[in-house]
């Protein structure tokens, strides 16, 4: 316990300290959601207020991102020298992964945060129930614990900091064919089939739902059933491939 | 008595390439011994199985009185490394690197000033290690190492490439420590520093040991004196000589000869004539 609350310490001091990584992480969700409010934005019909259908799938997207590169903080990590003295320490030495997932989040939230209030500026009108926003932060934070966790074992499974990358871009990409931009059946056949099973879409959908209050339906479970996955896999994998590298 | 440091028969390879070829070691409590030997030989491969981060093919290591395979948090807990690459954080500062090393292994992070003081980092306690000189990481790294007093202290090559004040840092530490009582496995390409250092010394090449015992042990194992012969337009070349004939005999066969020296026997010369290196004289170890 001691050890994870060290490493979550050192994580921190990590992401302030990457000034770059950290105004990527900040800035580059807040321009996504300009651009897809006031560049694509009217040209796009979804049917009611664009604003208020993307806003959602900005959000996911940005977690996405946003924990996907943890992928490259923990491959870069893996590099240095540093990992091998915690390796000989009486610990288990995997909570240094731990330290890479909370600073991870705690940089997500930031983000996250940023990413709504630019939003409410930009004409977004959610719901207030404070029941509906808990419900979605408590979506979100799984959302980035999950992808956190499956990107920290990929960082670890691709070795170098090039390879982990790659993670950046799936988790960049796969928000696009989902709901989470444009609805899922105005795709062609075939991609609109991967966008209503693939994982975003549920994700999307529920936190669109207790935002706007509409009805949240199943999607909510199958969201929260696809992070918990997300978080048991990630994790086993991650603690496994640690104690082989 | 059991020994602190016990391998019996440790083999490593890496695909088709064997690195330990049933390597035997016995370090007695309290004793600065040290591997020596080339680039290849094993050296690092062999500490990093004594420290669990790797496991052997074959063979059996016990450190501290505790197998390293089947018990290695047992082993981790009476151990500290300092690797061949210094093991710091540079994002860190000095001060939260021994900071962060005294919460992990449990103490007062007080400890952290004390060492800052006896390493000579006081000064740059606050800055990023990325912006620290090489000797400057090497300090902070055995600080690091030394913030719990290990049972057993595993350095790999701890000086090289450092300059002569962390060298002498680095040295003045180890002989410190060995006076606490700590059990010392050092490894070194330097002669000189194994000479120094250690108490035995276990001359490894080809991933065994091919000779062990003081150095004083290993200087008798090889011609009292070496003869050093220079030439002007060539590399120098090493006799062993016992007796004045042997100088004569080798002055006839060098007529050529600029200059001669007489030593008496250096590691080197013992490090040579077990591993079979040429007789001309390698680089400088330094």
């Amino acid at each position: 316990m001691t050890a994870s609350l060290t490493f979550v310490g050192r994580s921190l001091r990590h992401s302030v300290r990457s000034v770059d990584a950290l105004l990527t992480a900040i800035l580059l969700p807040v321009a996504i959601l300009l651009m897809f409010v006031y560049v694509f934005g009217g040209a796009i019909d979804a049917g009611g207020r664009y604003v208020d259908y993307v806003v959602p799938g900005i959000i996911v997207l940005c977690v996405g991102f946003g924990a996907a590169s943890t992928a490259v903080a923990v491959a870069l990590d893996m590099t240095t020298g540093v990992i091998d003295r915690f390796r000989t320490l009486p610990i288990a030495s995997s909570a240094v992964l731990t330290g890479h997932v909370t600073a991870s989040v705690a940089r997500n939230v930031v983000s996250t945060s940023l990413v709504i209030g630019v939003a409410l500026i930009a004409g977004f009108r959610p719901e207030v129930d404070p029941l509906r926003w808990l419900a979605a932060a408590a979506l979100l934070l799984c959302l980035m614990t999950a992808i956190s966790w499956v990107a920290a074992a990929f960082g670890l499974f691709a070795k170098t900091v090039e390879g982990a990358n790659a993670m950046t871009f799936i988790a960049a990409f796969a928000p696009y064919v989902s709901s989470g931009f444009v609805p899922a059946d105005s795709m062609p056949a075939g991609l609109s089939w991967i966008a209503e099973h693939q994982p975003v879409t549920p994700i999307v959908d529920s936190v669109r739902a207790l935002l706007m209050g509409t009805p949240v339906g199943n999607s909510l479970w199958i969201a929260f059933a696809w992070c918990a996955a997300g978080i048991v896999l990630g994790r086993v994998a991650s603690s496994r491939l640690f104690r082989q590298s | 008595m059991a020994y602190t440091i016990e391998v019996e028969g440790l083999t490593k390879a890496f695909g088709d390439t064997r690195v330990l070829e049933g390597l035997d070691l016995q370090v007695d409590a309290g004793e600065v011994f040290a591997l020596l030997g080339p680039n290849g030989a094993g050296k690092t491969t062999t500490v990093r199985i004594l420290t669990t981060l790797l496991a052997p093919d074959g063979g059996t290591a016990r450190v501290a009185g505790h197998d390293v395979v089947n018990d290695p948090n047992a082993v981790r807990a009476a151990i500290s490394l300092t690797a061949q690459e210094a093991a710091v954080d540079g994002i860190l500062t000095g001060a939260e690197n021994l900071r962060m090393m005294a919460r992990l292994r449990g103490v007062k992070p007080g400890v952290a000033d004390e060492l800052l003081d006896r390493f000579d980092l006081a000064d740059a306690a606050d800055r990023r290690v990325d912006s620290y000189s090489g000797g400057m990481r090497r300090r902070l790294d055995l600080a690091m190492s030394l913030v719990v007093r290990p049972q057993v202290l595993f350095l790999d090559e701890p000086t090289t490439g450092l300059d002569p004040r962390s060298r002498r840092a680095v040295w003045d530490a180890v002989q410190t420590l060995a006076s606490e009582g700590v059990t010392v496995l050092l490894t070194t390409q330097y002669l000189e520093e194994a000479d120094r250092l250690a108490q035995r010394i276990a001359v490894i090449d080809g991933g065994r040991v091919i000779a062990q015992g003081t150095a004083a042990e290993l200087k008798a194992r090889v011609a009292s004196e070496t003869l050093e012969i220079h030439f002007a337009d060539k590399p120098a070349q090493r006799v062993p000589v016992n007796a004045p004939d042997d100088v004569r005999r080798a002055l006839e066969q060098h007529p050529d000869a600029e200059r001669i020296e007489l030593h008496r026997p250096s590691l080197d010369d013992v490090f040579f004539a077990l591993t079979g290196a040429s007789s001309e004289i390698a680089e400088p170890v330094r």
